[in-house]
Order: C-alpha cells, then sequence, then structure tokens
C-alpha cells in the first residue's frame, strides 16, 4: 500500500469545444477522510473524475497527488501513484470471470512480459499465486465468493457494482475514486455500499472521493461534501453546511431562500 | 455431474483440471502422434495443412478474438513468412535460425503495424490492416530480385540440422510439434498477466487504463505475438506450397482465416482449432455442391468467397460464439443433464465490439 497523500487541484478548467465543463474549481482531499462531490446531472462531477484520473486533457489548472504532478502523467501510471478508481456505467471485462477481472486489478503491481509468459516460468507462477492471495483478501472483504468463476456477462447489476469496486481495491490503492458507488442498489443495498466504506476507509485506511447523489450515504459516510453546479464550485463543507448552503439549495431546487 | 473440489490456487491456473478434458485431449494428441500410421500420403498432408491453419488461426484469434483488434491483413504476415523463410533457406541459412529470424522479422513488423493501428478502432482498423496487405502483396509482387516476383519462388526441401524432411510423414511432425507448441504457449499466456491485459483492452480500454494497462503496448504486443505465429504458420505454409507467388497471400486468404476464427468461435484457443478443421473440410464440400449444383451456378467464378461470406453472416446472426460456442453447450448438456434449458445460456454478444466510450 502506497502512503495516504494530499490530493490538490488547482484552478481546474476543461473545455469541450466551447462548453465549460469544469471551470476553475480548486479543493484539497486530506488523507484519510471522505470526500464527497454532488450536484445536479451534468455539473462536471464525473469530468472531474476523468481529470484526476488523466482520461481527460485540462485545458488550465494543476494536480498533484503529494509531491507528484498527475498531468506529468500517462493515465495507465495513475494507478501507480495510489489512486483508483470505479466508474458510473460499471466498465468491467464483460467476457472474463471475476477472478479475471480482479487479477486485471493487480496488473499495476505485476511484472511481466509476453515471453516469460508465453513459456508460463516458474516465476509467473509464483507471482499468479501470490497476487491471487490478495485478491482473495478483497474477495473476502466483500463478500463476493460465490461469483468468483461466474463470467461477468452472467452477474447482476449489484453484484457487478461490488465487484468493480473490489477490483479497484485489488490495486492496493491509498485514495479510491468512486463515480456513484450506490446508483442503481435498493436501499438496502446501499446500506451495504455504506458500511463497507467505513470498512475500507478504517481497515484500508484509503482516503475515498465519490460522486454521489444519494445524500443519505453522503451524510452517513462523508467527512467533508463539495457541490458544484455546471462546472462552478458552490461550496466546500460538512454535509450539513453544503446542504444548509443558499447557492447549493439554489441549484438543486431552483429556489434561494 | 463433476463437482471440482479446489484446494489450491493451482487448481485454478492447471489445464485440463477435469478428467473428460485430460481423456478428450490425450486421444486428440494420441490420434495426431498415430496419425501417419494409418492416414495416406494426401490425406496426411491435408492433416498437416490442417494444423498450420490452426496455428496462423491461433495467430488471429490472439489479435482479433482476444484483444479486439480486427485485422483484414493476416494473409501478409503468412506471406511475409512464407517469403522470408524461403529467401532465408535458398541463401544458406539453417532451418532453425531461419524460423526464429522469420518470427521476429514477421513479430516486429506487426508491431510496427500495431504501432500504427494502436489509435485505430473498428471500421478504421479493418480498413487499415486490408490496405497493409495490399501494400505488402505488392511488394512481395515487385521486390523480384528477392521475391521472384510474379513468377514466383521455390522452396527449398525442409531440412532440420543437415537432416532432409521430405516425407510426407516427417514434414506432418514438424507441424505437429509447431502446433502443439503454439497451442500450449498461447494458452500460458492467457493464463498470465499479458494475456489477460490483453483480454482487458478487449472488454474495455477505459478501465485497463486506469487499472494500469498501457492499452497502446498492449496492442502493439498483440499485434507482435499474433503475427510472429502467423509468421510461423507461414514458414509452415511455405513448405507445402513448395512454391510460392504473391498472389496466394490475398485478400480471400486473409477471409479465410477471419471466417475460421468467427466460425470457430472468438475469444477461445480451441475455437481457432474448430475453425481450421471446418476451413479444411470446406473445399470437400465446395466440390461435392459444384457436382450437385446445376452448372450456371455450380461453375460461377466467385461461389467461393460467396460462401466464404454467407457462411460469417449466417454464423454471426445464429451463433455468434461460433463451434466453441455449440460445444460449450453441448458439454454443458451433459455434464448437467438432465438439468439443461434453453435459458441456462444467454445468447452472447461478439466480440468485434466496433464502437464504445473512449
Amino acid at each position: 500500500m502506497t502512503q495516504a497523500q494530499t490530493l490538490s487541484v488547482r484552478n481546474l478548467s476543461i473545455e469541450f469545444g466551447g462548453v465549460h465543463a469544469v471551470e476553475d474549481v480548486s479543493f484539497d482531499v486530506e488523507p484519510g477522510e471522505v470526500f464527497a462531490i454532488i450536484g445536479p446531472n451534468g455539473a462536471g462531477k464525473s469530468t472531474i473524475f476523468n481529470l484526476i484520473s488523466r482520461l481527460y486533457e485540462p485545458t488550465t489548472g494543476s494536480i498533484r497527488y503529494g509531491d507528484q504532478d498527475l498531468l506529468k502523467l500517462p493515465a495507465h501510471s495513475i494507478v501507480k501513484t495510489g489512486i483508483a478508481r470505479t466508474f458510473q456505467n460499471i466498465e468491467l471485462f464483460e467476457q472474463a470471470t471475476v477472478l479475471q477481472n480482479l487479477l486485471v486489478g493487480r496488473h499495476s503491481r505485476m511484472a511481466g512480459n509476453p515471453f516469460s509468459n508465453f513459456l508460463f516460468t516458474p516465476s509467473v507462477k509464483k507471482s499468479e499465486i501470490k497476487h491471487r492471495r490478495k485478491v482473495e483478501d478483497i474477495i473476502d472483504l466483500l463478500e463476493i465468493a460465490q461469483y468468483r468463476d461466474e463470467r461477468i456477462a452472467d452477474l447482476s447489476y449489484g453484484a457487478r457494482k461490488n465487484v468493480e469496486l473490489a477490483r479497484a481495491l485489488c490495486a492496493e490503492p491509498s485514495m479510491l475514486l468512486l463515480d456513484e458507488p450506490a446508483s442503481g442498489l435498493n436501499n438496502e443495498e446501499t446500506d451495504d455500499v455504506g458500511f463497507w466504506l467505513e470498512d475500507i476507509k478504517h481497515d484500508l485506511g484509503v482516503t475515498l472521493v465519490m460522486v454521489e447523489h444519494d445524500m443519505n450515504l453522503v451524510g452517513q459516510v462523508a467527512d467533508r461534501v463539495m457541490a458544484i453546479n455546471d462546472g462552478h464550485l458552490l461550496a466546500i463543507g460538512t454535509p450539513d453546511e453544503v446542504r444548509s448552503n443558499a447557492d447549493v439549495q439554489q441549484a438543486y431546487l431552483g429556489v434561494s431562500q | 455431474m463433476q463437482i471440482l473440489f479446489k484446494t489450491r490456487y493451482e487448481d485454478d491456473i492447471r489445464f485440463l483440471a477435469k478428467i473428460g478434458e485430460k481423456v478428450r485431449v490425450g486421444l486428440v494428441v494420441a490420434f495426431l502422434l498415430a496419425a501417419p500410421l494409418f492416414l495416406q500420403n494426401y490425406y496426411l498432408a491435408e492433416l498437416g495443412m490442417l494444423l498450420v491453419y490452426a496455428i496462423a488461426g491461433i495467430g488471429l484469434m490472439a489479435l482479433t478474438g482476444h484483444t479486439g483488434q480486427v485485422s483484414f491483413g493476416h494473409a501478409a504476415f503468412l506471406g511475409i513468412g512464407a517469403y522470408c523463410h524461403s529467401v532465408l533457406l535458398s541463401h544458406g541459412v539453417p532451418f532453425s535460425v531461419s524460423v526464429v529470424l522469420t518470427m521476429v522479422l514477421t513479430g516486429l513488423i506487426g508491431m510496427a503495424l500495431g504501432r500504427s493501428a494502436s489509435k485505430m478502432h473498428g471500421f478504421y482498423l479493418a480498413i487499415a490492416t486490408l490496405a497493409f496487405l495490399i501494400l505488402i502483396e505488392t511488394v512481395l509482387g515487385e521486390w523480384s530480385s528477392v521475391t521472384g516476383g510474379y513468377s514466383g519462388f521455390v522452396v527449398p526441401d525442409l531440412k532440420i540440422f543437415g537432416v532432409s524432411l521430405t516425407d510426407v510423414w516427417q514434414q506432418y511432425y514438424v507441424d505437429l510439434l509447431f502446433a502443439l507448441l503454439v497451442i500450449w504457449g498461447v494458452s500460458n499466456l492467457f493464463r498470465g498477466p499479458t494475456g489477460r491485459s490483453f483480454l482487458a483492452v478487449r472488454d474495455s480500454e477505459l478501465s485497463a487504463r486506469s487499472l494500469g494497462v498501457n492499452v497502446e503496448w498492449v496492442k502493439i504486443q498483440a499485434f507482435g505475438v499474433s503475427a510472429a505465429i502467423t509468421g510461423l504458420a507461414g514458414v509452415l505454409m511455405a513448405h507445402h506450397l513448395t512454391y510460392l507467388a504473391p498472389d496466394v497471400f490475398n485478400v480471400l486468404e486473409s477471409l479465410k482465416l477471419l471466417l475460421m476464427i468467427v466460425v470457430g468461435g472468438l475469444g477461445s484457443v480451441l475455437g481457432a482449432i474448430f475453425g481450421a478443421i471446418f476451413i479444411s473440410l470446406l473445399p470437400v464440400a465446395l466440390s461435392f455442391l459444384k457436382d450437385v449444383l446445376p452448372p450456371e451456378i455450380g461453375q460461377q467464378a466467385g461461389l467461393e468467397p460467396l460462401l466464404f461470406g454467407l457462411i460469417i453472416v449466417l454464423f454471426i446472426l445464429f451463433e455468434p460464439a461460433g463451434i466453441y460456442g455449440r460445444w460449450m453447450k453441448l458439454r454443458f448438456f451433459f455434464e448437467t443433464f438432465p438439468y439443461y434449458r434453453k435459458a441456462s445460456f444467454v445468447r452472447q454478444k461478439s466480440y468485434l465490439k466496433t464502437e464504445r466510450m473512449r
């Protein structure tokens, strides 16, 4: 596990052909906290995630994780700094088994080249077993043992959500970006997610950043909340502070008090 | 119904975990080893050619079936492999060295193609690889000082470590050796991290990338591995053809390779082998058809490509998982008898995804 660090985003902006999806947003995420990003649809929440994980190139601004400048890294190197993520529309490897998906989660920590893999040398086998052990720990934590050999295409939505969370955890991140961890889940499943997030925070010491619409879940687990609308930052503070902020209420309800 | 008790992680890594699998594979390998004892030379040569096609199919499968990158240009790698090997042999390079050099060369050319194709998807990739094939075909034809041009090139005899292997059965064993090696190696590849990164790129480039998979590099690797294996098939094919002409490695040959993996079932090594069997039996069916059909249809020039196209379309429509998918269903039927229901297998979609969010 890499050491938890501070994520600092400064003056981040991105345009898509004239549309300012995110404009001049700055925030810090401290090690060990749960940081939630809320906002109406199209506010730019997922865009911020895509910017942090380098899937998008920002127009201006800087993103640093500890002393590393993320903007200098390609997308596939982000996970090596300790930042893993999930996606809003589950992006699992559909035709592969759960186990294979989770092992890809370990990819950033596995060395290997096609030649040694082709021959399946003893060292490859040893590394496979070593990483399998780690994967089993995560399988135990999220209670997905019964799906281990299932293909993703055969799984239910809720199970897929868990597997995606598990896959991100397999990378042993110090910070986890969760894009709507509770969307599409029923109340009971959402409660489970809440407990797991607490576990992940306390037992694994992972800093959590999440985009979420379910305000109950946000209130339950988040230490701080950032509200954005139309790409602009509205408020940062405790869940209660943000909930009572006039700008936030206007963005959600269209009325100002 | 057999239930597998797994007590160690090795149980998931091992090939052929079930007894039935061991028996089936054992029988097939025994049949292949004993084939020269009871098969006539003609059929033995055909069987050798089937193995060569199986190698080429596995090569293309690694790229298209496992990594999701379509290639209409794989006949070019067969061609480069066949020509490179023959030219090297004719310059006195020993077989073993020539095979390695040829695989390295085709692998490098594959990687170069992969490098330039790594940003392309679906339809564009198909066109790019098709253009590559036409380019190679032209080069093979025009570079007459080396390749003998359109008048062709005579392949030197198969000779390994100074021992001449010109008999059909000797050549057959060479084919078999390489086929088994490739099947074993590629199966290994897909139980290790490299193969998993291929599958990851096929199913979701987006999440592969955020899990630390260098997508461009994976595609370059996949093209390289695939081209090297197909190049090896080209080497062996050269000895079957004994005489090379550039137009052997044309678009139709590429289509044949694609037909093979689509019909066999995308995404499995076994599918490529099924496809090779299918492709080898197809000419038999074709010659039968020609006799049965009225001469106005049976003697038409385009009958073969028409049939290829038709078969691909029918398979994609009715059994996207190919013969391999059928085989799995059949096995499942017997293993779970009498519990099998039609809905036990949901209709699977094909791996050839053309577009997704990037």
